[in-house]
């Protein structure tokens, strides 16, 4: 090994939207920062200039952007009986690789999580009683409140520009707004997108039933926008380039186009791409990191101390690396102990596809150009009749009309052939889908941990996912189908078709890339990995960002959560930690 | 007629700019697509030679030296991967899945078989980024795919399965069954009732499906959807980038013409 380089005060692995929030959050108190990526360095221009970007077969067919299994992949397997193998190519879910991670290719569907969703488990408990959790669910309570996060959840919203109606200020409902969010402190920064014409027709359709239908928040710029830090954003396009794509646009929120311009500035930042973080080191006593492990873009292994280790990689890498790296008891699902890899948690999808007289146009869009409905997300409905935990958002989003992956043909369409072909001229320009989004529970009987044979380009054991749908979901995913398919209904359509989610899960088709869990947050160190500011229970210096903290999956896209647990851990990093470093809740 | 429908009414101008920079004197016919025709060649031969030369005209007309061509110029091997049998398959097979018919938008003039060869010859081909590391193991459906073989190995050891199975039955390889028979085959590879030694038939009719669409649907950089063929016939009129004039014109078609990434002419191939 190399000897020691200088001692930075943070080490941050992984550099997408919590590490550059993390970076620009603390480079402000002057500390010395430092961030390991494992991909490239990308920006705005050149590597999504739209001479380029607009190519559905490099960047979304063939994962331009995304992880490189080659490198990096995990195993699968749907039960504990079965033999996990590994995951060879990109499909159900597609993490993001290089600056900016997965925040370069996300479509920009901006979310808060509902009040009720940080307290679940005691929530459901006081509405439905102890025996409506089933027993091998193991929600739990984030240990934190939606009341603490707003602020956070604020500031996200102001440094991105997002544009929507909002629909609860201050505990007072909005019109045209989502009536069962949250209380915010104040609007959108920006009013919402264009309307599209098939989120015009669902909107109608929706109010007739009597639902609130409202427009999606959007991470997309409905105008031009400047943002607290200075950095400069332009009005969208709607060219139906962003989910899978960069923006080259400066339309869609980034680190690029949103942080880094000023981050990448300041003299006390400093950012190493090409670096794989092997492992977080500690001291003799196990209780401290005395900084990480990396191989550089020479192959070189290198050590890097550090004061402050923070987790900034995919969700699940960084299960992954506090496993290698022996910090906080693995979880072992026979005995039901241990934290580290316990409460993987997903979402679950389906869609009702709709089929029009009229043109639609569908290549016109944008990745958060959606119209919504919020009814059976949470617990914003009785849910003591229907028998399950959980919901969903349903909305129509018109994110884009590429065709080899975005084109809808009806149920009896031939799969090939002339008939194939007469489909697809009659269908393309005149469809559209209706998206229903479901949270995901955790249990007992999925989770991560280390795979006893597959290994990755450093002999390094690959992480082994343990996951399947279970009839909570199942039917709670059919519960939001059949609602979806009352508005498809409504749309007085040519044709429509409800597209179910069932069987089991699948790795193989892409569902979403919302994976939660593995370094569960909470208030108590035996069920989970950190405490409420995201501060390992064991190793008071190192902390773990991400949906990897989730303890289960809402109904919601994660972003706005992640995002804003960035900024309140940063916070309390800051304004609790710096002045005196250890835990900053005793276990 | 659908595709009549969106020749006249939505892509007039890209259609009449196509023909104005290709038109040759003996051009005169317009078949029932609205697209205009050369009477002195076959449809057939016209589109072949298409295939193999640089900026060729499939929906436009060809021009004199094109249409010179013999068939061996037409059959050089502008192929990067396959060889003659599995080009020869590749060809047919596409052929039936995207049928030409009489609009000439098909897997044919789009240039599919050209596409899936220029995939197979490079990383995609190789499965670069796929982890092809070992132990194997077949897996269930849910764990994807699992073969040792990358997609190049997949389509040059299912060529010769299938014809050999289509020797085995009919006399003769795939190439050259009779259009009712090759859609029995493909029928049967899809449902994997077709069984072959090598590879399990499904995944490879799967993959076949997959890339044809690709190449039908791709920008024409990559050598498929030449002169946008595929694009046309759906109506998507390529990465136009903006929209914002546009988008609230509900119903509407939108009619500018159709561009890719190396601009309106839909047959200029990405060099290297």
């Amino acid at each position: 090994m190399a000897n020691p380089l200088k001692p930075v005060d943070v080490v941050l692995v992984g550099f997408g939207w919590t590490g550059s929030i993390l970076a620009e959050q603390l480079t402000q108190t002057g500390l010395e920062v430092l961030a390991l990526e494992r991909g490239k360095f990308r920006d705005t221009v050149p590597d999504f200039a739209t001479t380029q970007i607009q190519d559905e077969l490099r960047y979304a067919v063939r994962d331009g952007l995304f992880q490189d299994p080659a490198r990096d992949t995990l195993t699968f397997r749907n039960s504990v009986d079965q033999t996990a193998l590994p995951m060879r190519r990109l499909g159900s879910f597609l993490p993001g690789v290089g600056v900016g991670g997965a925040g370069i290719h996300w479509n920009g569907q901006l979310w808060r999580f509902l009040p009720e969703d940080f307290v679940i488990r005691s929530h459901t408990e006081q509405r439905y009683g102890k025996s409506f959790i089933p027993a091998d669910m193991t929600i739990q309570d984030w240990g934190i409140t939606y009341a603490e996060l707003e602020p956070h959840y604020d500031t996200f919203d102001y440094l991105c520009g997002i544009s929507g109606t909002a629909g609860n200020i201050e505990g007072q409902i909005q019109p045209g707004g989502n009536p069962f969010e949250g209380p915010r402190q104040r609007g959108y920064p920006l009013p919402p997108l264009k309307r599209s014409y098939p989120t015009v027709l669902f909107d109608r359709a929706a109010k007739e039933i009597g639902f609130k239908p409202f427009p999606c928040p959007a991470a997309n710029t409905s105008a031009a926008y400047k943002n607290p830090l200075g950095v400069q954003m332009g009005p969208c396009t709607y060219c139906g380039y962003c989910e899978w794509f960069g923006c080259g646009n400066y339309s869609k929120a980034s680190p690029q186009t949103t942080i880094l311009p000023v981050l990448l500035k300041r003299k006390n930042f400093s950012l190493r791409t090409h670096c794989d973080v092997t492992r977080i080191n500690l001291d003799n006593t196990g209780k401290r990191s005395t900084g990480v492990t990396y191989v550089d873009a020479q192959g070189r292994q290198v050590e890097q101390p550090a004061s402050l280790v923070i987790c900034c990689a995919w969700a699940q890498h960084n299960a992954l690396l506090l496993l290698h790296s022996k910090i906080g008891q693995p979880y072992d699902p026979k005995t039901n102990t241990g934290v580290v890899g316990r409460n993987y948690a997903y979402q679950i999808t389906s869609a009702v596809d709709v089929f029009f007289d009229e043109i639609m146009n569908p290549f016109m869009g944008a990745g958060a150009l959606g119209q919504a409905i919020d009814e059976f997300n949470g617990d914003n409905f009785d849910h003591a009749p229907v028998g399950f935990i959980g919901g969903g958002y349903i909305a129509l989003w018109t994110t884009g009309g590429r065709p080899i992956l975005q084109h809808q043909l009806p149920a009896d369409a031939p799969k090939w052939g002339a008939g194939w072909k007469k489909a697809m001229a009659d269908n393309y320009l005149k469809s559209a889908s209706i998206a229903t989004h479901g949270s995901v529970m955790s249990y007992r009987d999925s989770y991560l941990d280390l795979d006893p044979t597959y290994r990755d380009i450093y002999g390094d054991a690959l992480l082994r996912l343990t996951f399947d749908f279970h009839p909570n979901e199942i039917k709670m995913s059919g519960f939001l189908t059949d609602k979806a398919a009352l508005i498809a209904q409504a749309m007085k359509l040519r044709s429509f078709h409800p597209i179910p989610r069932e069987g089991h899960y699948s790795i193989v088709p892409y569902q979403t890339t919302h994976n939660t869990g593995g370094c569960a947050m909470g208030a108590n160190p035996k069920t989970s990995v950190v405490n409420k500011y995201l501060q390992s229970w064991d190793v008071s210096n190192v902390f773990v960002m991400g949906t990897s903290v989730f303890p289960q999956n809402a109904g919601y896209n994660p972003t706005g959560t992640v995002a804003a647990l960035a900024y309140w851990s940063a916070d309390a990093i800051k304004n609790r930690y710096l002045k005196s470093p250890g835990p900053l809740v005793q276990a | 007629m659908p595709r009549r429908r969106l020749y006249m009414h939505q892509k007039p101008e890209a259609l009449s700019e196509l023909s104005a920079q290709t038109k040759p004197p003996e051009c005169e016919a317009e078949n029932s697509s609205g697209v205009k025709e050369c009477a002195s060649l076959s449809r057939r031969s016209l589109l072949n030679a298409a295939l193999f030369l640089p900026a060729a005209s499939v929906v436009g007309c060809s021009s004199p030296r094109e249409s010179n061509l013999s068939e061996a110029q037409e059959s050089r091997p502008a192929f990067a991967f396959f060889n003659p049998e599995e080009r020869a398959f590749v060809e047919a097979a596409t052929e039936r899945l995207i049928p030409d018919e009489e609009d000439g938008l098909g897997a044919r003039g789009a240039g599919v078989a050209v596409f899936i060869d220029r995939q197979l010859a490079g990383p995609y081909g190789r499965a670069e980024h796929w982890y092809m590391q070992g132990p194997w193991a077949t897996g269930t459906p849910e764990q994807g795919y699992q073969l040792k073989l990358t997609p190049g190995e997949l389509y040059q050891t299912a060529t010769r399965d299938v014809n050999a199975w289509c020797q085995k039955k009919h006399g003769k390889a795939f190439a050259g069954l009779s259009e009712a028979e090759q859609d029995d085959v493909l029928h049967g590879l899809e449902s994997g009732d077709v069984e072959l030694p090598d590879v399990p038939a499904k995944v490879f009719f799967a993959m076949l499906w997959n890339n044809t669409v690709e190449g039908f649907l791709s920008d024409p950089m990559y050598g498929g959807n030449r002169n946008f063929a595929g694009w046309k016939l759906v109506g998507f009129p390529g990465p136009r980038y903006n929209y914002v004039s546009e988008i609230e014109q509900y119903g509407k078609p939108y009619t500018l013409p159709t561009v890719g990434i190396l601009g309106r002419n839909g047959a200029l191939l990405k060099k290297g």
